[in-house]
């Protein structure tokens, strides 16, 4: 079963985010700042991470540095109000794998997902 | 022997040659025309200058007083090199003007005025007719000697029309008008005229040189021999110079001829008008001066031979030329003397009289005629015939009068003494001709004064004595002075002795006359027609070129009406001529849609001069002209126009800097302006963000409740968040919108006198469950009792609520809210206990959207515009709002002033 790691400083987009993803049958772990989420990376090594930018103490563009870094393995999709050209640019350029916006479909997101990990 | 009739013929004989001559070089295509321009024919006509003074005065005042006889040459010949700086000013300044007379001349200079050109015509005429008058004795003497007849005094019955010289002045007369009035163009070349006049010259050197040779190696044995003999014969005192012989009056008659071959009026018509061109002056600066060497060179001679010879017998020194070579039978030679003095006598004449006929129709005559507005349009056509007839009658009346003034007040004057007293009254204009051509301050009123002075003391001094000695003025006036007072003696004025009568007169006359002209100058404000014409003057060199295009004169001008004038005037021929010249020299149209164009009016205005003088051609040219009257200060600004610009200039300098000044200002409050739009830009996108959080949450979960089967839990859990989520995004704009009128000025205040105590209580009461919950304790402590301000009751609740909600997110375990009055304040402070907040973020705190970072776990539900809306609230009520903080204690804090007319300052902007 895929783990996928879910990121957000707000509680009710990670409460939606969860239930979806437990619904399509995801093992799903939940942070809901910075540290939080390079410190579950290194103890559960989920096959992917879904990834706020805007978070107290560290934010999303660190967490993302870190894991490309370190777990190569680790899929990183970049969930974030910020929809500017050069905000994609820049997450993309970071190596995140994908880019997503908010708000987000909860479809659509489910169909990045599993096109990123089977 | 000679007898009357032979004289006679040989007399009108000669005057028939003169007339043959002048008419044959005004022929067409005649060879003596082209002579005429010649540079010798120019130095030969100045020799004018000498008349039947040279020619029998002469020799008379040198048996009497030696070598002063030379004075008068002296003169001319200093002062012949420094022609080229002043005779060529004044022709060039004539002929650019059109100048057709002495009279016109200073009556153009200053301003053109008939007043002044009448004026000096007139003192022409009274200094001028004795002058012609002895010349016509003259004539009429040699006549008697030539007829063995004794130079009589008027005895008996006198019939004129006896009188051979009557007949004489009659046919000069006739011949002066016949070759001096052809046309009616003052300024035009009378070539046959000056022809005749050379023609003289050169009888009158020749007979004078002839007689000289004759008396020095025929009736001596040359020069050396007669002043032998002379100094035998004790007359040694003639010929050498002692320190008896004044040289103040040396100095006076140099200075006096200097003048007068210039300015008297046949040397002005020889000299400038009948100029042809500046280059003659070159020749002439030397030829006239070896004239007038070559014509003097015999006189003593001549004098001392005649002392000599006629020792004893009364015979008149004057005579000697003639005596002489009768009394040894050399009738051929005493003819011929007799010519030479006729020739003499009558260039003299017959020149003198043009030159004032000229001033008298153009100067004297038309003026007036020109100057009656009704008179000259009713007459307008006739106006040139009425010129050229006056210049006829004027020729005549000048002769008969000077002719009667022989026959009839003849005082047995020497032709010495009346061609000084000619000279001296011409010596009168000198200071407004020389003073004009130099001195661009030199004006009209001074020119008056200073002539009509010179004048009066040349008539106190020069003629009252002559009225004395005929009888017309008591005797005493010499002698004791006018009323008794001896320094009015007119011929010892203040006293002066020692000096001659003509060198006093010169003196004093010349001194008031300068003193006058040149103090009235000073002090006289001319107008801009002087000052035009003195520019114009002084400039000449200058301006010579486009003379018209430098007047400064406005108005508007009919073009028709000139074209009629110049045709009237001139002839359709010559008129059409001076158009076409006008079109050659200025390349420019002369009208413009019928309006002349003001160079051609200038330029109508000159060629009419020529015609009738510059005062009345300026009269005729206004009477067709719309002329603006140019102000003096409009005038003064065309002369100011460089400086004009130049201060233009240092204020464009001035205006461009304050211009930099003003441009930065603008820049400055567009930065500013940019920034305040960046800001705003900015707001903008945090909102926007902050919108999409609660967006969020609402699009996913309608998703999800769309899609899934849900139990009736999930259900109404997600619903809810839904609904919190909508609340929390209108909670948001709500802020905003408030925030943003808050900035804008656009908030209203509900101001109400509030119990403040009351206030506080209700705002806590609200609270109490929260702290409850969240098991804080709460403290309120008030250390008022009662307290009314003007507030909005609204508002200072929500700010109390705000911190109050603040401090309940992050207190530990208590919170404190403490109000009091202190400093003119009162104060309110809400104090926790939590962990502070960081230094960094202090400063920040107030901003919008500020949301600390090193929160509690939990997401704070402000949206961070809280503290934002509670500073502006604050500023609306002229309070404040301050933090303080530390680990364990932090503190808010608000005031608000208890002046009440603090309150009224509100609407603070940002």
């Amino acid at each position: 079963m895929n783990k996928i790691l879910l990121v957000d400083d707000e509680p009710n987009i990670l409460l939606s985010l969860e239930f979806v993803f437990k619904k399509e049958g995801y093992q799903v772990l939940i942070a809901r700042d910075g540290e939080e989420a390079m410190a579950l990376v290194r103890d559960e090594l989920p096959d992917l991470i879904i990834l706020d930018i805007m978070m107290p103490k560290v934010d999303g563009y660190e967490v993302c540095a870190f894991v490309k870094d370190n777990f190569l393995k680790t899929k990183v999709v970049f969930l974030s109000a910020k929809s500017k050209e050069k905000d994609l640019q820049k997450g993309l350029a970071l190596g995140a794998d994908r880019y997503l916006t908010k708000p987000f479909s909860t479809k659509e997101i489910v169909a990045e997902v599993k096109k990123l990990i089977n | 022997m000679l007898s009357r009739e032979v004289i006679i013929s040989v007399t009108f004989g000669y005057l028939i040659l003169l007339f043959a001559i002048a008419w044959y070089t005004e022929r067409r295509g005649s060879p003596l025309k082209k002579l005429a321009n010649h540079p010798w024919v120019y130095a030969l006509s100045l020799a004018v200058y000498c008349t039947a003074w040279t020619f029998y005065g002469s020799v008379g005042r040198a048996a009497e007083n030696g070598l002063d006889f030379l004075a008068i040459y002296v003169g001319p010949c200093l002062v012949a090199p420094l022609w080229w700086l002043m005779m060529r000013k004044i022709i060039r300044i004539s002929k650019a003007m059109n100048i057709s007379s002495i009279a016109d001349f200073i009556s153009s200079r200053y301003g053109k005025s008939a007043n002044l050109g009448a004026l000096v015509t007139i003192f022409c005429l009274f200094g001028i007719l004795p002058y012609i008058s002895v010349q016509i004795k003259g004539i009429s003497n040699s006549l008697d000697i030539m007829q063995l007849i004794e130079t009589p005094l008027a005895t008996g019955r006198f019939s004129v029309f006896s009188d051979s010289g009557f007949y004489i002045a009659l046919g000069l007369a006739l011949f002066t008008i016949l070759f001096g009035t052809r046309t009616i163009e003052a300024t035009a070349r009378h070539e046959g005229l000056v022809i005749a006049v050379v023609f003289e010259s050169i009888v009158k050197l020749f007979a004078f040189l002839a007689i000289g040779i004759f008396v020095s190696f025929f009736l001596f044995d040359g020069l050396t021999d007669i002043f032998a003999q002379a100094k035998a014969a004790d007359l040694s005192h003639l010929f050498v110079l002692s320190e008896e012989n004044g040289v103040s009056d040396w100095f006076w008659m140099g200075l006096l001829s200097m003048m007068a071959v210039m300015f008297l009026p046949r040397q002005f018509q020889m000299g400038i008008i009948e100029n042809t061109s500046e280059k003659h002056l070159d020749t002439a600066m030397w030829l006239f001066p070896l004239y007038l060497v070559l014509i003097n060179v015999f006189v003593l001679p001549i004098a001392l031979s005649g002392l000599m010879i006629f020792q004893n017998q009364p015979v008149l020194a004057d005579t000697f030329v003639l005596a002489i070579p009768l009394k040894f039978g050399q009738e051929g030679l005493a003819v011929l003397g007799y010519l030479g003095g006729f020739a003499a006598a009558t260039s003299m004449i017959i020149v003198s009289t043009i030159s004032l006929s000229t001033m008298v129709s153009n100067n004297l005559l038309m003026p007036i005629l020109v100057a009656n507005g009704n008179f000259s349009k009713r007459f307008q056509s006739n106006l040139p015939s009425i010129l050229i007839w006056g210049r006829r009658i004027a020729i005549l009346a000048i002769i008969l009068l000077s002719y009667s003034y022989f026959r009839i007040l003849d005082t047995g004057s020497s032709l010495v003494s009346t061609g000084l007293l000619s000279f001296v009254a011409i010596a009168q204009l000198s200071p407004s001709i020389i003073g004009g051509i130099f001195w661009k301050k030199a004006s009209k009123s001074g020119a008056i004064v200073g002539l009509i002075l010179g004048m009066g003391i040349w008539g106190y001094t020069l003629i009252l004595p002559t009225f004395v000695n005929i009888g017309l003025m008591p005797k005493e006036i010499l002698a004791d002075g006018l009323f008794g007072y001896s320094w009015l003696r007119p011929n010892s004025l203040l006293g002066m002795e020692g000096i001659s009568i003509v060198s006093h007169a010169l003196f004093f006359s010349l001194f008031a006359n300068i003193f006058c002209f040149v103090a009235i100058s000073f002090f006289a404000k001319q107008s801009s027609k002087e000052l035009n014409q003195a520019v114009l003057f002084v400039d000449i060199f200058k301006y010579d070129q486009k003379l018209d295009t430098n007047i400064f004169w406005k108005g508007q001008a009919q073009f028709s009406a000139l074209q009629g004038l110049l045709n009237t005037f001139l002839g359709e021929e010559k008129s059409i001529k001076s158009l076409s010249d006008f079109k050659l020299n200025y390349q420019k149209p002369f009208q413009n849609g019928g309006m002349a164009d003001p160079e051609f009016v200038s330029f109508a205005q000159r060629i009419l001069s020529g015609v009738i003088g510059a005062a009345s051609a300026k009269i005729l040219v206004a009477s067709v002209v719309k002329e603006e009257e140019i102000s003096m200060d409009e005038v003064l600004n065309i002369l100011k126009e460089t400086q004009g610009i130049k201060t233009l200039n240092l204020e464009l300098k001035s205006k461009t800097k304050a211009l930099k000044k003003a441009s930065e200002k603008l820049s400055e409050v567009n930065e500013a302006l940019k920034l305040n739009d960046m800001l705003k830009d900015e707001f903008i996108s945090t909102v926007t963000h902050e919108m999409k959080t609660p967006i969020t949450s609402i699009r996913a979960f309608s998703e999800i409740l769309q899609d899934e089967n849900l139990n009736e839990t999930e259900k109404r859990r997600f619903l809810q968040i839904i609904i919190d989520e909508t609340g929390r995004m209108t909670r948001l704009i709500d802020q905003v919108l408030d925030l943003e009128r808050f900035d804008s000025g656009r908030q209203t205040l509900n101001w109400e006198k509030t119990n403040l105590k009351n206030l506080i209580v209700e705002s806590t009461e609200s609270m109490e469950k929260v702290f409850l919950e969240k098991s804080l304790d709460f403290q309120i402590d008030c250390r008022f009792d009662s307290l009314y301000l003007l507030v909005d009751q609204d508002r200072i609740k929500q700010v109390l609520l705000n911190l109050l909600s603040n401090a309940s997110k992050f207190a530990k375990s208590s919170v404190q809210l403490i109000a009091v009055e202190q400093d003119q304040m009162l104060s309110i402070a809400v104090a926790d206990d939590g962990v502070g907040i960081p230094e960094e973020d202090l400063p920040y705190l107030f901003e919008k959207f500020f949301q600390a970072k090193n929160q509690t776990q939990k997401k704070p539900i402000g949206t961070g515009l809280g503290l934002a809306i509670c500073k502006k609230i604050m500023e609306y009520h002229s309070g404040t709002i301050h933090v303080s903080t530390e680990p364990g204690k932090t503190i808010f804090q608000i005031c608000i002033p208890l002046q009440q007319e603090a309150l009224t300052l509100h609407h603070l902007r940002p």
